[in-house]
């Protein structure tokens, strides 16, 4: 059973490929299909690294051109969108570096902390918590708070669960051991949900004065 | 089963990816300890809130500008 599976895996081609066989080929509107595909994502991304709307800008834009650049190194052992993201992290944590006047940035930065390995805070929350927010108001929330994690957090937990990247492809991507990714995210998951407590609690004695959606 | 050990396969219980006995056992500690229970439902939903609400909005007058870059320059052959 496992071997027929395994059989049809490997044949089952990714639609990407097929777009990617067309680039090579010469045909520039298969790129832009997969620019179109993957824009967000990558944006996304390179905001949680560089925490930074202008860089991130930078940073979509030269990703997805050193890709195009690079498209005849890209073997297809992974799939494009996993190796696509590997160059943005990359350009992100350069674009960190050129911010921090050359010192070497790292994924591994600001982990030295305990906070939220053990949770303490046990309220429950409301029921849909954020029905309690307007949207801008909840999308500020989620901002401040996962900017408030160490990076090598911040973006584990942005590969894993936001962007839907399997464990072994965030460790691909970012250089890491599955143990690793999988310690960083049990955290970072655990340092959310502390932080999100705040908001999102059930409110029998109020934790935010009313109207203050947001911590400073 | 303690709380220790319910923390420790947290992620995996979110995953789904834990073989059924233990599943079990994790579904038995839940039922015994609210506090645990309280940590396993707050943390999955602290992951769905924040895949199902975009944060980074991308306008799509810059979107469309970038996109035009990125295609004008890879025609030029991105040199």
């Amino acid at each position: 059973m496992s071997t027929i599976q395994s059989i049809a895996g490997e044949n089952e081609q990714h639609p990407d490929v097929a777009l990617v066989d067309r680039v090579r080929a010469g045909d520039v509107s298969a790129y832009d299909t997969l620019v179109r595909k993957y824009e967000r994502q990558i944006f996304r991304i390179a905001q949680h690294i560089t925490q930074n709307r202008e860089d991130a800008e930078d940073v979509m834009q030269d990703a997805f051109l050193k890709a195009y650049e690079k498209l005849d190194q890209f073997q297809g052992n992974s799939k494009f969108y996993t190796w696509l993201v590997r160059i943005a992290v990359n350009e992100s944590l350069m674009r960190l570096r050129k911010r921090r006047s050359g010192r070497m940035v790292s994924i591994d930065e600001d982990l030295e902390t305990e906070e939220g390995s053990v949770p303490r805070d046990l309220a429950d929350w409301a029921p849909d918590p954020e029905q309690n927010y307007n949207q801008a108001e909840l999308a500020e929330i989620l901002r401040k708070t996962i900017q408030g994690l160490p990076q090598g957090f911040r973006v584990v937990f942005a590969l894993r669960d936001v962007e839907g990247l399997s464990t072994e492809e965030t460790a691909e991507t970012l250089g890491l051991s599955v143990p690793a990714v999988k310690s960083r995210l049990l955290r970072a998951r655990l340092q959310l949900r502390e932080r999100l407590s705040r908001y999102f609690r059930k409110k029998t004695a109020p934790a935010v004065p009313a109207g203050n959606g947001v911590e400073q | 089963m303690t709380c220790t050990e319910f923390l420790a396969l947290l992620d995996e219980s979110i995953d789904d990816s834990i073989a059924a006995p233990i599943r079990a056992d994790i579904e038995q500690h839940m039922h015994k300890c609210g506090h645990c229970e309280v940590v396993f439902n707050t943390t999955l939903k602290t992951i769905e809130i924040y895949r199902s609400h975009e944060i980074y909005d991308l306008p799509e007058d810059v979107r469309e500008r970038l996109h035009a870059a990125i295609l004008a320059k890879c025609k030029k052959g991105c040199k």
